[in-house]
């Protein structure tokens, strides 16, 4: 009885620590996107193409250096110039044509795809880690977690209180919240709103290679990845409302542990109480726990 | 009459998809204040953004200080000296009154942020407030003071004070007096006759997508016929 109480408790807290690294990843992926979609509508449905060839780009780098920390920069800022690219050579031309912009990135995702599958294979690769983060770390109830994972909370904790330093410390993060508001009204004060846009653009593309690196690093890559990544993004922007940093910190939150939760006490069921999440949201607001009304 | 020619509109057409709202509008703003007066919906608001640059001109021509303007993104149209205080205020909700000052604080000139501080103490108070959580009036003050930082050879006002109350309906004609008296050319869009004439001599009437009448203040003030047919206002009782 005493040994099967503490079992109970020992799975409640890895799988509550499983979800918590799902989250930050979650979270790390979807706040570039929500930055990109509160900003310029632009449903960028090529989020999980920029995070998954992030993460190839960073595999290859390891391989090549042997060094975590530069795979992970190279990824980000080969993604940041693509993202701004993207933004300069495609959106752009289809500034407020939402659905334009949107079916644009679906054609994008899928050349993506092909030419993915073209050069890395269907196998699944790995991105190394420095060893140190191949160690268990001891937590109480949980005894011995992934070093790894526990990393991936800390960026995701890096990653919330950079970008909240930005858009509440910065100028550059004033204009961005401005134009979140109203980005007609903030170009018509003589603002240059197009180079903010490839600037944000190039933010949550960086944001998303460089989560594909960590993600390689602590799961794994393989095709069909871009696709996970666009579905949670997605999910994660519309329970925490689109253009919110701290409604991204909640929505992934919310969905990775439910995903989690669910997968290990109601394996049937996993997939069913994410949606669940997200009909009620819609449902009781619209626009998102952290959203605001449009 | 100004010598200064700043703001000049030569037969400007303007559609939305495929309904014709604006049919030639022409006209021209110096450092004299103009104001702009018509019934709802006659195509003020569309005059004033696609000066603005934020409606595409079909045709004719938008010069700002004898620089044509049109086909201009609207950022590089508000650096050629054009504030823009829109109708519904449009203040960032999610900035604090003093960042829509720093927003727009970067040029040099006479308005500065202690300036404006002085000018709106209301403004100096609610510094740290952010713009949703500001009264009508503040908000309105705030949309005409992040545009008086820009120090603009012109302000194109929209409905300043739509939806404000008679008190402090009267503060803003105050403040829009000061402002003509600091060389600031005035565009004023308004629907209350008596704003409209207390802050500027040279009136327009707007009627159907078109300029439809040239007058003065005092003219159209005495004659209320004038009043009936262009503005549907008239202390005429029938
Ligand atoms: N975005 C839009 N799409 C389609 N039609 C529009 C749009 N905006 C305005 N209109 C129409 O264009 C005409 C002119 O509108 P506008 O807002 O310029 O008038 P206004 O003179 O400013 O009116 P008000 O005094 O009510 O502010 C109206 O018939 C209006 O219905
Ligand atoms: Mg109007």
């Amino acid at each position: 009885m005493e040994t099967l109480l503490d079992i109970n408790w020992r799975l409640f807290a890895v799988v509550t620590l499983n979800g918590l690294t799902l989250a930050s990843l979650y979270f790390i992926v979807a706040s570039g996107f929500t930055l990109i979609f509160g900003l310029m509508r632009i449903i960028n449905m090529a989020h999980g193409s920029i995070y998954l060839l992030g993460g190839y780009i960073g595999y290859e780098v390891g391989a090549a250096t042997g060094n975590w920390l530069v795979a992970l920069l190279v990824a980000g800022a080969v993604m940041a110039l693509a993202g701004a690219a993207l933004q300069i050579a495609i959106f752009g031309w289809m500034q407020g044509q939402d659905l334009r912009q949107a079916l644009a990135s679906i054609g994008i995702s899928i050349v993506a795809a092909d030419q993915m599958l073209a050069y890395w294979g269907g196998s699944t690769y790995q991105v190394d880690l420095p060893s140190y983060f191949s160690s268990f770390v001891s937590i109480p109830l949980a005894g011995g977690y992934s070093a790894a994972r526990l990393l991936l909370i800390g960026l995701a904790v890096i990653v919330g209180v950079g970008l909240w330093v930005v858009l509440n410390r910065t100028r550059i993060g004033m204009l961005i919240r401005a134009g979140v508001d109203d980005r007609d009204m903030l170009e018509a004060l003589g603002k240059n709103v197009p180079v903010i846009f490839v600037g944000v653009f190039a933010i949550g593309a960086g944001l998303a290679g460089m989560a594909g690196v960590v993600g390689g690093s602590v799961l794994s890559l393989s095709p069909g990845e871009d696709a996970r990544y666009l579905l949670s993004s997605l999910i994660v922007v519309i329970v925490g409302g689109m253009g919110s940093i701290p409604g991204a910190a909640v929505g992934a939150l919310l969905v990775a542990m439910a995903e989690t939760y669910g997968l290990a006490y109601t394996p049937t069921y996993g997939v069913v109480y994410t949606f669940a999440i997200m009909v009620a949201v819609l449902a009781f607001r619209p626009q998102g726990l952290m959203g605001r009304a449009v | 009459m100004s010598t200064e020619t700043l703001l000049a509109v030569d037969d400007l057409h303007v559609f939305y998809g495929a309904s014709h709202v604006l049919h030639g509008v022409s006209l021209e703003a110096g450092t004299e204040p103009v104001a702009i007066v018509g019934r709802n919906g006659m195509g003020k608001t569309t005059l004033c953004k696609a000066v603005m640059g934020l409606v595409p001109a079909r045709s004719g021509s938008i010069q700002v200080r004898g620089r044509a303007v049109t086909g201009l993104r609207p950022y590089q149209i508000a650096r050629t000296g054009l504030g823009y205080v829109p109708q519904g205020r449009r203040v960032f909700p999610s900035l604090s009154v003093e960042e829509h000052l720093l927003l727009t604080a970067r040029t040099r000139g006479r308005w500065t942020i202690e300036r404006i501080y002085e000018i709106f103490p209301r403004l100096a108070e609610r510094r740290s407030n952010g713009g949703g959580a500001l009264s009508g009036g503040e908000q309105q003050m705030l949309a005409i003071a992040r545009a008086l930082l820009l120090n603009p050879s012109l302000l194109i006002m929209d409905e300043p004070t739509e939806g404000l109350a008679p008190v402090v309906v009267n503060q803003v004609t105050e403040i829009l007096k000061a402002i003509r008296s600091e060389g600031v050319g005035l565009v004023l869009v308004e629907q209350n006759f008596a704003v409209a004439t207390a802050v500027a001599e040279r009136l327009l009437v707007m009627m159907n997508g078109t300029v439809a009448l040239e007058t003065t203040a005092s003219a159209l003030s005495r004659d209320e016929d004038l009043q009936r047919r262009y503005l549907g206002v008239s202390s005429h009782a029938h």
